[in-house]
């Protein structure tokens, strides 16, 4: 789907680490309050996707425009700064850093984020530990944290690598109540998930990405009916 | 008993000497720690950027007439801002290579700047005179005489280690260098300027060092090899200490100042060598330092 209007585009993205050619030539489209998801098998892609918005792969052609701005060609702390946050997949607490210093570390990049206030309450174990080391967590805690700490920041497009990876099904239920609070606040996810059961309780639309590329597209209220074309995608 | 108290007299002049130059182990071990730490480079050039601030802070007095505690100041500014420019247009360059390039990298530069220093001063030394306000703290214990100028030293050195310290472990800054020192790409994805931070983090390395050098001028005489003379036994504290490390080589630093002051009480032989023995021991049993996480 083709949107002039989407808050994310993009156009033809390829990226390589190194010598290994990852992405393909992606295109996504993500409009202002959406929740979208990528969904893929291991190796299909979706992190280096997240990773090559972020500018954090090494070289890329193709065009990432967000609202309007192309970020190709930008250090990742401007991309960070022009508005997207980036949750990554090991989730990234800080072991020499507490609790508090984990939640405060990404710096304020624009108004209109939680304030800590806000935060406490919807993880109120975040308060309880705050002067616990980071690592510290339990695995559930840590990736609350993680979210946590972006959505202090004003980001408006929040990238979040497998959240319910590793975790307790109530602890996944959990995350799902949260992402689906924060998209009621406003805030433009876009999700990388191998467990479509949980990528069903929050998403809008799926992207289906197979060797580095998006191959097929699927809105949520479809997916049930799209269930064996989705089998034989994930192999699951 | 008399005979214990005797031999301690003996021995505390140069147990306060060990404590002396385990300050300077201590600062300088300090910015070694914090420039490894934030930019994996094992900075060779780091005794030269103390011999510098020695020299800077003798042309300053020589040259101009600044005199010692404007110097103190003014030569880690000048030598940081040298260490910042090195950084920019040469060490930055290394980051996506081997650890190795940066080390022979930096000890390239030390041979080029004590050669630069032999050069226009040559190999003898200069005197740098203590300001006479120092005599002040003199300590006068029995038989036992600190003159003042020491004892400034220990104070000045605990101070900016502690300083230090503080500003790595307690501040929002510090934060920042922990976490970039544990993983640099989501540190920057976070919004914040890591290549800056790493050209200031070695700018602040080398200022210790050249501070420790201003520290120094008045104790040792002011020549090209004095910063070669510390700066192996301060890798071997580092080593023990720990990589890294910031509280573990300030300790260490410490520490291992004193034992050599103790060793040079009772087996004089072997004082030089001792740090290094220790490090043996620590290398065998504990390869990532005292301190260190393994």
């Amino acid at each position: 789907m083709a949107d002039a209007t989407a808050m994310l585009q993009v156009r033809d993205l390829e990226a390589w680490y190194g010598e290994s050619h990852v992405l393909h030539g992606m295109n996504i489209d993500i409009r202002q309050g959406e929740v979208v998801t990528l969904l893929g098998r291991n190796g299909a892609g979706k992190t280096s996707t997240l990773r090559a918005i972020m500018g954090l792969t090494g070289r890329r052609t193709g065009s990432i425009k967000f609202e309007g701005r192309e970020m190709l060609t930008l250090r990742p702390d401007l991309i960070a700064r022009a508005g997207i946050a980036y949750c990554p997949e090991e989730r990234g607490i800080f072991a020499s850093l507490d609790v508090t210093e984990n939640l405060m570390l990404p710096p304020v990049i624009a108004p209109g984020g939680l304030s800590l206030e806000e935060i406490y309450t919807l993880f109120p174990n975040l308060k309880e530990r705050a002067r616990s080391q980071g690592t510290k967590l339990s695995g559930g805690e840590q990736q609350m944290l993680a979210i946590a700490r972006i959505l202090r920041t004003g980001a408006r497009l929040l990238l979040l690598d497998e959240p319910s990876e590793g975790l307790a099904p109530v602890i996944v239920q959990q995350i799902g109540a949260m992402i689906r609070n924060i998209k009621q606040r406003g805030f433009t996810v876009l999700l990388v998930e191998q467990n479509f059961r949980f990528a069903q309780t929050v998403a809008d639309r799926h992207y289906v990405v197979e060797h580095g590329r998006v191959v097929d597209e699927v809105a949520n209220h479809e997916l049930t009916a799209s269930l064996d074309r989705l089998h034989e995608y994930l192999g699951v | 008993m008399e005979d214990l108290l005797f031999e301690i007299q003996l021995a505390m002049p140069q147990v306060v000497l060990g404590v002396i130059n385990g300050a300077f182990y201590a600062l300088l071990s300090l910015g070694l720690a914090v420039i490894f730490g934030m930019l994996n480079v094992i900075n060779f050039a780091h005794g030269a950027q103390f011999t510098l601030g020695a020299f800077v802070a003798w042309m300053l007095l020589s040259w101009l007439g600044v005199g010692y505690w404007p110097a103190l100041i003014l030569a880690p500014l000048i030598v940081g801002a040298i260490g910042v420019a090195m950084e920019r247009t040469m060490i930055a360059r290394l980051y996506r290579i081997d650890h190795l390039y940066g080390l022979l990298l930096t000890f390239g530069c030390a041979l080029v700047i004590e050669g630069l220093l032999r050069n226009s001063f040559g190999s003898s030394g200069q005197r740098y005179a203590p300001p006479r306000e120092f005599a002040a703290l003199d300590l006068e214990l029995g038989d036992f005489f600190l003159p003042g100028y020491r004892v400034w030293v220990l104070i000045a050195a605990s101070t900016v280690c502690l300083a230090t310290w503080l500003i790595i472990e307690k501040t929002k800054v510090g934060s920042y260098l922990r976490a970039a020192t544990e993983r640099p790409q989501l540190v920057q994805a976070f919004g914040i300027n890591v290549p800056l931070m790493m050209t200031l983090t070695y700018g602040a390395g080398v200022a210790l060092a050249a501070f420790a050098g201003v520290l120094a001028a008045p104790i040792y005489s002011v020549s090209p090899a004095m910063g070669a003379n510390f700066i192996i036994t301060v890798f071997a504290v580092v080593v023990i200490g720990g990589m890294g490390s910031i509280a573990g080589s300030i300790v260490t630093g410490f520490m291992l100042g004193l034992i050599q002051g103790i060793t040079e009480v009772f087996w004089p032989e072997a004082s030089q060598t001792v740090v290094f023995v220790i490090m043996a021991v620590v290398l065998l049993t504990r390869p990532a330092g005292l301190f260190g996480r393994a």
